[in-house]
């Protein structure tokens, strides 16, 4: 309520000063049409009175402040007429001063030393002093700062500045910076002493307006930096040591922050930097609750985008050591600043270090040097918990990787590894997450062991469970998608050099199987895969030429991928490892390892008849079994046997008929292998068809008496499919009876009328038919050979 | 005219990090109209990949898929033609044309396009065309040597298919053309 009722009150005393003010300027108006000097003195007077109120917050009374700016404006028209029709400005300037009260007074007095100085009556140097001077007679601060902001306005295009037409014998540049400062030095004071203006309860609302004043103090700086004469030696000599006195020697929190900023970002880039250590030397003097993080990042990114901007000025940043006096800028600062939050510091090892990677991009120990001691600044104080702090750390680790696109020069950093240990989980993820994409991007290689060991002490937070109370916020996506990221990652790790690769393989190998199980599945296959390129790799390659046993040979890494399959079985994975223990089979019998080749069967046959229980998984087991053996050729004749004896077996035992019969007759093909004579073995091909033959009359029997029909001419008609496939191929066993036989019965079977027609049976006999024609009409030993086969006609067109 | 994508055996990241840089730039959404996929995909991730490029996606299984909703055969038709799509490993000898081409009868379908040797293959075959089109990642392969990144776009027009076969050798694309047309007496043949 009170609050309210004090903005309705400011309100009217507002409205109340703009008609006062309107009033007078109304009677100021007529009095300057009539060449009143008299009027017009006395009505602006009373006019520029309004200004007096204190009732007006800063807001409202620079409303009122403007309205009277705008009507001195014509007042200073007037002068300036009143002086060509005769009337002296040193007589006006006398004249105003008979103003009954002192800021009306001063505000007149400003406005005809604007003209005096334009006249040239008098050396501007001589009227800007005296107004700066007589401008002390306002020591409250609203007024005083909006009077200061008038001559400081009135005055800008007036100073005796290089080049412009003030400037004489007897005034200099140094005049006009004088004037300027001295203008600052007095605004800033009233600015630092209007907190103290009022009670004590009412701080915090006068802290915001005066937060809302800044920029009239502001506006000084910005006019030096207009100064034309003020070159880098003035700079560093007069202007920066004295704004900096004044800021040091306020010891207001508020103004030092904003007027820090304000030099930062009103002077050029190339004065910051040869005036880096005076402007550094500030800092540490700075009140301790100044954000002096902000301001000197600030300062950094400027300084960052000059070097960024063009090749050309980076050698001044190496003249004048620019790093190595922020980096101990910032030292001070934070040793100077005990209770600066971690996230503070963060922050400026940030700006400094991408200062750094822009001005010394070769500069690597730098880069090393900032992390070491933003990590000392980390240790002893545990994880961190602060959010903003982590999200930066995770900035100034993705900064290196940035700029270099390179993971190689970050696993060069000693340091860089020593931040993880103060990452919470999350944030090591994804970090580790950073480092992962950032290698796959770039399509980086890792090419020695030692790099892999140093990236995986990087990553880690992916790699294995940091804490076990997991549970509660695990995300199964998410975990399937960083896995897959490390399981891409493993094929970024290479080395043409054998015995490197295997030292990889090793190195990676024995960070997977310490990852916990639920990670094996995804990070056990790429590690297969790339085991078994280098022995293809080695493959070939003449044993006893290498002759050393620790060197890289198959038989060894094929022992490490045993290992590491039997890792998959804790998971369990059966499924997985089985296909790849199937994989390491055909590649031990490419590089004629038949005791190896064998073991591995053994192993895959052993969690078939162990693990595997799920019909569907055991029918693409079985396959993959049969698939695998039909290309093996190391075996002898004993191995083989056994193992296609077993194949066998297993699929006569699948649970339903019809895959038992599909897996029977896939396992004909283990019987006769093209290209291999010694392994055509007619007869054992036979008897395979032959047992899927009555495993399809007994699907059959099965269908009728359960469904009264029958639904496995399909199945016959596959075999019909084989029957040709081997007759074809030579197997003397199989004979022009067998065929026209099988023909016959599918005829029979499917004219039969407790039959339900089935249209894709129907297709696919036609189409064999078809090709049975096809045969027959190719001409030569093909067609003779086809030639006395017999089939209904009526079945094809 | 219908532009067909025939991929597979990508084995991400089982054995390749991702697709090609230069096959990712050329695979674009918005020019295929359907994507037939042998499968050995493996992640959810290429699945999604291979949804963004055209909504009408077919896939069948392979044996190191995760997602068990993947059929083991499918049959689409388009246009004049009946195409045939399965991974391979279940047609035993692995890769063997005549194998694959009861497949094809049985299915009776015009093309048959399956995968599992990693090795690019288009056979004109009686009246119809059995195609491989090798893996997209170039994956390890125990039954191909060198497996040079592949896949296949079919061209569909009335009665004729062009095959273009895009090959990365040595980083650079290499694309063959193979023409096939379809008999009528083929067609009239499949109608009862």
């Amino acid at each position: 309520m009170m609050i309210s009722e004090g903005i309705e009150d400011e309100d009217k005393w507002l409205t109340a000063g703009i008609a006062g003010l309107q009033q007078n300027a109304f009677y100021m108006h007529r009095a300057l049409d009539t060449n009143n000097l008299k009027d017009a003195l006395k009505y602006s007077a009373q006019m520029l009175s309004e200004l007096r109120t204190s009732r007006l917050s800063p807001h409202k009374y620079y409303e009122l402040y403007m309205r009277a700016f705008d009507e001195l404006r014509k007042l200073e028209m007037f002068f300036r007429e009143e002086t060509k029709r005769g009337c002296s400005t040193i007589e006006l300037y006398e004249l105003v001063q008979h103003a009954g009260n002192i800021l009306p007074r001063l505000y007149l007095l400003c406005t005809v030393g604007s003209v005096y100085i334009k006249s040239k009556e008098a050396p501007a140097k001589d009227v800007l002093k005296d107004l700066v001077e007589m401008c002390r007679g306002i020591q409250h601060p609203v007024r005083g700062l909006f009077l200061r902001s008038y001559l400081s306005q009135v005055t800008k295009d007036k100073l005796p500045d290089i080049g412009s037409e003030y400037e004489g014998d007897a005034d200099t540049v140094m005049d006009a910076l004088e004037f300027v400062l001295q203008n600052f030095t007095e605004m800033n004071k009233l600015w630092v002493r209007m907190q103290h203006q009022g009670p004590a309860r009412e701080k915090e609302k006068r802290e915001k307006e005066r937060n809302e004043l800044r920029d009239l103090v502001g506006k000084n700086l910005h006019v030096l930096s207009q100064i034309e004469g003020v070159d880098l030696e003035m700079y560093r000599d007069t202007v920066l040591p004295r704004v900096l006195e004044q800021v040091v020697n306020c010891k207001d929190e508020l103004a030092q922050y904003y007027l820090m900023d304000c030099i930062i970002q009103v002077f050029p880039d190339e004065y910051h930097l040869q005036t880096l250590e005076i402007l550094l030397s500030a800092c540490p003097q700075l009140q301790p609750a100044v954000d002096i993080k902000t301001v000197l990042s600030r300062l950094m990114e400027r300084l960052s985008n000059y070097a960024a901007s063009s090749a050309e000025v980076l050698p001044e940043f190496f003249h004048v050591e620019a790093f190595a006096k922020l980096s101990n800028a910032i030292g001070q600062v934070i040793e100077a600043q005990v209770d600066m939050p971690i996230v503070g510091a963060v922050t400026l090892y940030s700006s400094l270090l991408t200062f750094s990677l822009h001005v010394h991009p070769d500069r690597l120990d730098y880069v090393d040097q900032i992390l070491g001691a933003c990590v000392g600044k980390l240790s002893g104080k545990g994880k961190l918990e602060d959010s903003k702090a982590t999200k930066q750390i995770v900035t100034l680790l993705s900064a290196p990787l940035e700029k270099y696109n390179d993971i190689e020069t970050a696993l060069k950093l000693s340091n860089y590894p020593r931040f993880m240990e103060y990452l919470d989980d999350g944030t090591n993820k994804v970090m580790a997450n950073v480092i992962i994409q950032s290698i796959l991007k770039n399509k980086t290689c890792i090419s020695t062991a030692d790099k892999v060991e140093a990236l995986f002490e990087l990553i880690k937070g992916l790699i294995k469970d940091l804490d076990e109370n997991l549970d509660d916020e695990f995300d199964e996506e998410d975990f399937n998608e960083e896995q897959s990221s490390v399981a891409r990652l493993i094929q970024m790790l290479y080395n043409v050099d054998p015995e490197e690769m295997l030292k990889i393989i090793c190195t990676v190998k024995k960070h997977i199987l310490a990852g916990g199980t639920k990670r094996l599945p995804f990070t056990v296959p790429p590690l297969i895969f790339n085991s078994l390129k280098l022995v293809r790799n080695l493959q070939g390659q003449d044993e006893s030429v290498s002759g050393d046993e620790s060197s890289a040979n198959p038989k060894k890494i094929f022992q490490l991928l045993n290992q590491t399959i039997e890792a998959l079985s804790t998971v369990p994975a059966s499924e997985l490892a089985l296909r790849l223990y199937l994989q390491c089979a055909e590649a031990a019998n490419d590089c004629d390892l038949e005791p190896v080749a064998y073991e591995f069967f053994t192993q895959a046959y052993i969690l078939y008849e162990e693990e595997i229980s799920d019909s569907k998984a055991q029918i693409t087991a079985i396959h993959l079994i049969i698939g695998t053996l039909q290309r093996m050729h190391i075996f002898g004749v004993e191995n083989r046997d056994t193992l296609t004896h077993k194949a066998t077996g297993y699929s006569a035992k699948l649970l339903k008929k019809p895959d038992q019969c599909r897996a029977v007759y896939a396992c004909s093909h283990l019987f006769w292998v093209e290209d291999h004579e010694n392994n055509k073995d007619g007869e054992r091909v036979l008897f395979c068809l032959k047992r899927a033959l009555r495993i399809a009359n007994a699907a059959q029997q099965m269908a009728n008496a359960t469904r009264g029909s029958s639904g496995s001419v399909m199945l016959f008609i596959e075999i019909l499919n084989k029957y040709l496939y081997f007759f074809e191929k030579g197997n003397s066993h199989i004979t022009l009876d067998s065929i026209q036989g099988l023909i016959e019965l599918i005829t029979t079977e499917m004219q039969s009328e407790t039959v339900t027609p089935d249209p894709t049976a129907d297709a696919f006999f036609a189409s064999t038919l078809r090709y049975i024609q096809f045969q027959k009409d190719k001409g030569g030993a093909v067609a003779e050979k086809y030639e006395p086969i017999k089939f209904l006609v009526s079945i094809t067109s | 005219m219908v532009l067909v994508l025939a991929i597979g055996d990508l084995h991400i990241p089982h054995r390749a990090p991702d697709l090609p840089a230069k096959f990712k730039s050329m695979l674009v959404p918005g020019k295929i109209q359907h994507i037939i996929c042998t499968g050995n995909l493996c992640i959810k991730e290429v699945h999604d990949y291979l949804k963004s490029l055209c909504p009408s996606l077919h896939i069948t299984r392979g044996e190191y898929d995760e997602d068990a909703r993947y059929p083991e055969t499918k049959t689409i038709t388009i246009g004049q033609f009946k195409l045939g799509l399965c991974h391979g490993h279940q047609v035993v000898p692995w890769g063997d044309l005549d194998s694959l081409a009861m497949l094809q009868r049985q299915l009776d379908v015009d093309i048959l396009v399956s995968g599992h040797t990693h090795q690019f293959k288009a056979y004109k075959h009686e009246a119809g065309v059995v195609i491989n089109p090798g893996s997209a990642t170039g994956a390890y392969s125990s039954i191909t040597y060198d497996v040079n990144p592949s896949f296949v776009l079919m061209d569909i027009d009335g009665l004729r298919v062009v095959v273009y076969v895009y090959e990365l050798i040595d980083g650079e694309v290499k694309v063959d053309k193979i023409d096939f047309k379809k008999t009528a007496t083929a067609t009239t043949h499949s109608a009862h």
